[in-house]
């Protein structure tokens, strides 16, 4: 099982902030979980926007990055605090 | 030192503190960011802050010590809430201290342009209308640029040693 992270409106989108999925076996990339995710949550493309960064495991990653069944996969949106 | 915290803190007491840090510096200069109670026409009625840990601490580590590498601090501290906060109440406390005011003023300002744009950070608004997810704004961005475009504080210390 992969835990997935929602980050900022992303968890709107979701509906969570965090969840544990089985990822299909031909889904082996970011690219190609953004895809499959946005179509699953019904997303209308919000998983799939350039500001949308992912990272795997805690380091963020450049498109497409390889996955594995037990990662930690974060969809972050722009980032800001103060 | 750096600081995530889900629960309010004093300004007015972790300046106290660092004062007795820095003892010795001939410049401290500390910025405090609060919840503003109106954001356009509308009346907010709180902020919801989430971190991404253990990265959103990696990431502030590495702009504390960049801004260490850039300017002669002689102290650090930053302190930046998390989780649910009322108008008024602190979000963010950012104290830097140096020999001379132009290496304080230049570090803090660096600080917070990183904390503005690239910390690991989402910020939510509630207002009574509804909540929104509030992203950095161009000037933000613009802001956070200038560290960027030119290495004049760099020169500088280089000039003067």
């Amino acid at each position: 099982m992969a835990d997935i992270l929602y980050f900022g409106r992303l968890g709107d989108v979701a509906g969570t902030g965090a969840e544990k999925l089985d990822i299909p076996a031909t889904i082996t990339d970011t690219a190609a979980l953004r895809r499959w995710l946005d179509a699953e949550k019904s997303a209308s493309g919000a998983f799939l926007e350039a500001s949308v960064r992912l990272a795997v495991n805690s380091e963020i990653v450049v498109d497409p990055h390889p996955i594995s069944p037990s990662d930690e996969i974060a969809f972050m949106p722009p980032v800001g605090g103060g | 030192m750096i600081t995530l915290t889900p629960s309010p803190f004093s300004p007015s007491e972790a300046l106290a503190d660092f004062e007795k840090e820095a003892r010795g510096a001939g410049a401290v200069v500390s910025f405090t960011g609060l919840v503003r109670d109106r954001a356009g026409d509308a009346d907010v009625e709180g902020l919801h802050l989430q971190a991404y840990s253990p990265m959103t601490e990696r990431g502030i580590e590495k702009a504390a010590a960049d801004a260490r590498k850039r300017w002669p601090l002689t102290a650090l501290r930053i302190i930046h809430r998390t989780g649910n906060m009322g108008p008024f109440e602190p979000i963010v406390f950012v104290a830097t201290a140096s020999a001379h005011r132009r290496a304080a003023f230049e570090a803090a300002d660096f600080l917070m342009d990183y904390l503005k744009t690239e910390a690991v950070f989402w910020k939510k608004e509630l207002t009574k209308t509804g909540s929104r997810w509030i992203e950095p704004r161009a000037e933000d961005y613009s802001d956070s640029a200038r560290w960027t475009q030119t290495n004049m504080e760099t020169d500088r210390h280089a000039r003067h040693k």
